[in-house]
């Protein structure tokens, strides 16, 4: 397959046979993995829950994981990470994902209000660490917040698919019970399973934030358990520090869940510049980022050093960075800059 | 720092700040600009791409019918349109960076590749750092000339020189395979300023690129019509040679008509960012046409708005080119602009006359603009 389908890109070189065929139809490309969206179900306010048919090369994903989504809004494409909600090696290979709709959220803002059954989106494959073991635990701890919910979510799913024999728990907090989504797919679990036990908090209206005390309600067996949890960072914070002092911090497996908004005042000069390609630090000096890097002993290609050429461009992994040119401000991650007329605004990752 | 202009009135004289005024303008101008973008730029870029490869596709398969001499024709001219626009409104555009902030994969200058055989980053070597940068510097620019030609004045005649109209010519017909050889800077090789090693890297690139281009469009496409070999092979050389012919004329009418100035690197030392954009604008020159006509030259007809912000998506020279020479009028700065007859005239004119040593060619015909930066305007004696 792989061989006929180099010897297609011979014909129509030097272009890839994709940007033929997704002219056609954007779910035909033979590389490129997408996908349609099939189902649109905005039963909770905020946040929309969407069924995706990946294309033939989706090769499923394990529960925890994460994919990559893009879609374009006003002519940019853009990619963010989510996780889907449904239990792994389904048939059907579907995906679904909840997005909640952050304010500021460009692209969760966009898909609440815009997505409908047929419209076609860039997908990657599965990824991450944050997933359950292939030898299942015997006992369970799962924790999340917000729309932290969705990686734990497929994996309580999974678990109760497969029939879990052991002990689980799952604590979730929210804003209040209107906000938890898929609540009626929450009680059906614990209804047929005896052994899961579902405690749903709503510090907001009453009810503490996570504690020692409360987990040790829920899951009096947690020492024993493998824990996992995601959510907004001072839940994590507050989880990450009760393991740690019971020393079971190599029990507690976290995932990162952070919303990408500009925090700092993009003039002012702070934070430090990872060159994570070569290990080299530098700290913020408010200069363009191709002087940064020459200030610490880097070479980086370059040009005209004054952005109309384009040798500069490098991939930012992480962290926001401002054009000199036209002052804007970007925190996308994984994208391309030109080195020589972006400046960092806090703590960035380069990637040269 | 002043930027003395000798215009057919006289001399004009810009102070510091009327270019400083200038810049600012001109920054405001792309700020506008760059603010603007969006799903309108998205769908003109794709629309001239489904266009070219409509016209490839149809090329492609008429060659089928080859055999028939109209549809063979046919087939050359649709050829001919794909690779046009291939290499012109998007290869040239995209490797700009005109697109990257659309963050398609298959519109980044990075990954871009195009339907000729330079390799794509050695073109942007020469292209978008070299030329940009230094446009109409000597000794910097080697698009003066590409290395071969004696395009201007400021090249010192020798006899080689007489060969200028026959150089161009066979400069115009592999132009292609010109500009893949541009970045290897043949003539100092030749003058031992540059070692056969430093080629290596440049020779790998060539064989991987062009030998794919070769093989696609000498072998494995007329071999695809079978006994229809030749017909295709000849087709497809036509169409190359087509696209040839018409990337050298457009490019060479951006820069070479008569009245474009070039500088020297005295001249440009320390240059301001005002006195880039003068430069860039003093030393482009459009062609004026219809929208198809601006199309087919991948908006290169817009050279001078092309030339002051190349990282703009081409589609919108036009629409700002009428701003940019009120800008020029305001300051009194020539706007270089005619008809792709008149312009390409006057660069094959060039092209003869500088053929020839400077002592025959005295008095050019057409008062250039000559532009003189000079630490003091004292010093040029105003
Ligand atoms: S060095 Fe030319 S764009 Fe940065």
């Amino acid at each position: 397959m792989v061989d006929l389908i180099d010897l297609v890109q011979t014909l129509t070189t030097p272009h890839p046979l994709d940007r033929y065929l997704e002219l056609v139809r954007p779910t035909l490309t033979v590389r490129q993995m997408r996908a349609e969206i099939t189902h649109v179900r905005r039963s909770v306010p905020g946040s929309v829950t969407l069924t995706l048919r990946p294309t033939r090369q989706w090769r499923g994903h394990a529960a925890g994981q994460y994919v990559q989504i893009g879609v374009v809004i006003d002519g940019v494409r853009h990619t963010r990470c989510y996780s889907p909600v449904n239990p792994e090696g389904r048939r059907d290979r579907h995906i679904q994902l909840t997005v909640k709709a952050h304010p500021g959220g460009l692209v969760s803002q966009y898909l609440h209000e815009n997505a409908v059954p047929g419209m076609v989106v860039d997908l990657s494959p599965a990824a991450g660490v944050f997933r359950l073991p292939e030898v299942r635990p015997d006992r369970v701890v799962l924790i999340s917040g917000g729309s932290g919910i969705t990686p734990v979510l497929s994996m309580m799913r999974t678990l109760a698919d497969e029939g879990y024999p052991g002990e689980l728990t799952f604590l979730h907090y929210a804003r209040s019970p209107e906000a938890v989504p898929h609540r009626a797919e929450l009680e059906a679990i614990a209804e047929r399973n005896p052994r899961f036990r579902i405690e749903l908090r709503y510090p907001e209206q009453g009810g503490g934030p996570f504690d020692y005390d409360e987990l040790e309600r829920v899951a009096p067996w947690f020492a024993e358990a493998q824990t996992y949890v995601c959510g907004p960072p001072p839940l994590m914070d507050a989880v990450r520090k009760v393991y740690e002092a019971e020393e079971l911090a190599d029990r507690l497996h976290s995932e990162e869940f952070t919303l990408s908004t500009t925090p700092v005042e993009a003039d002012e000069v702070h934070g430090s510049t990872r060159f994570s390609a070569s290990g080299a630090r530098a700290e913020n000096t408010g200069t363009s980022l191709l002087e940064q890097a020459e200030a610490a002993g880097l070479t980086p290609e370059y040009g005209c050093r004054m952005g109309i050429c384009f040798s500069c461009t490098a991939v930012r992994r992480s962290g926001c960075t401002r054009n000199l040119r036209t002052g804007e401000t970007d925190s996308d991650p994984d994208q391309p800059i030109q080195l020589c007329v972006s400046a960092a605004v806090g703590d960035v990752d380069i990637e040269i | 720092m002043t930027i003395l202009t000798e215009t057919k009135d006289g001399p004009l004289v810009l102070t510091p700040d009327q270019v400083e005024e200038l810049g600012k303008a001109l920054d405001e101008l792309r700020d506008r600009v760059v603010a603007d973008l969006g799903e309108r730029d998205r769908e003109y870029i794709y629309s001239i791409i489904k266009a070219q490869r409509g016209f490839e596709i149809a090329g492609r398969g008429m060659m089928y019918l080859g055999f028939l001499p109209p549809v063979w024709l046919a087939a050359v001219a649709a050829l001919s349109v794909s690779k046009i626009l291939d290499n012109m409104e998007i290869g040239h555009n995209v490797m700009h960076g005109q697109y990257d902030w659309m963050r398609e994969p298959g519109l980044n200058s990075r990954e871009f590749e195009w339907d000729t055989v330079c390799p794509a980053d050695q073109w942007k070597h020469s292209h978008n750092y070299m030329h940009h940068t230094y446009t109409n510097i000597h000794g910097m620019d080697r698009d003066i000339g590409y290395g071969i030609l004696r395009m201007d004045e400021g090249q010192k005649w020798n006899p080689y020189y007489l060969g200028n109209p026959l150089w161009a010519f066979l400069l115009m017909v592999f132009f292609e395979w010109g500009v893949m050889l541009h970045d290897a800077e043949a003539e100092n090789i030749i003058q031992g300023k540059r070692k056969w090693s430093d080629l290596k890297p440049l020779v790998k690139g060539w064989w991987r690129k062009a030998g794919r281009q070769a093989l696609k469009d000498y072998v494995v496409f007329p071999a695809l019509t079978g006994p229809l070999f030749l017909s295709t092979l000849a087709g497809n050389a036509a169409a190359n040679l087509v696209r040839n012919v018409w990337a050298y004329s457009i490019i060479f009418c951006g820069h070479f008509p008569s009245g474009v100035q070039t500088f020297t690197e005295e001249e440009t030392a320390e240059e301001t960012r005002g006195e880039w954009y003068v430069r860039q604008m003093l030393g482009s020159a459009n062609i004026s046409g219809g929208k198809l006509f601006h199309i087919m030259s991948g908006n290169l007809s817009h050279q001078i708005e092309h030339h002051l912000f190349p990282d703009i998506p081409a589609n919108r020279y036009p629409e700002i080119a009428p701003e940019v020479r009120a800008l020029c009028e305001k300051y009194g700065l020539p706007y270089h602009t005619g008809p792709l007859s008149k312009q390409i005239g006057d660069v094959w004119l060039k092209i003869f006359k500088l053929a020839l040593p400077p002592r025959f060619t005295k008095n050019p015909s057409s008062a250039g603009v000559i532009v003189m930066r000079q630490r003091k305007a004292t010093e040029v004696g105003v």
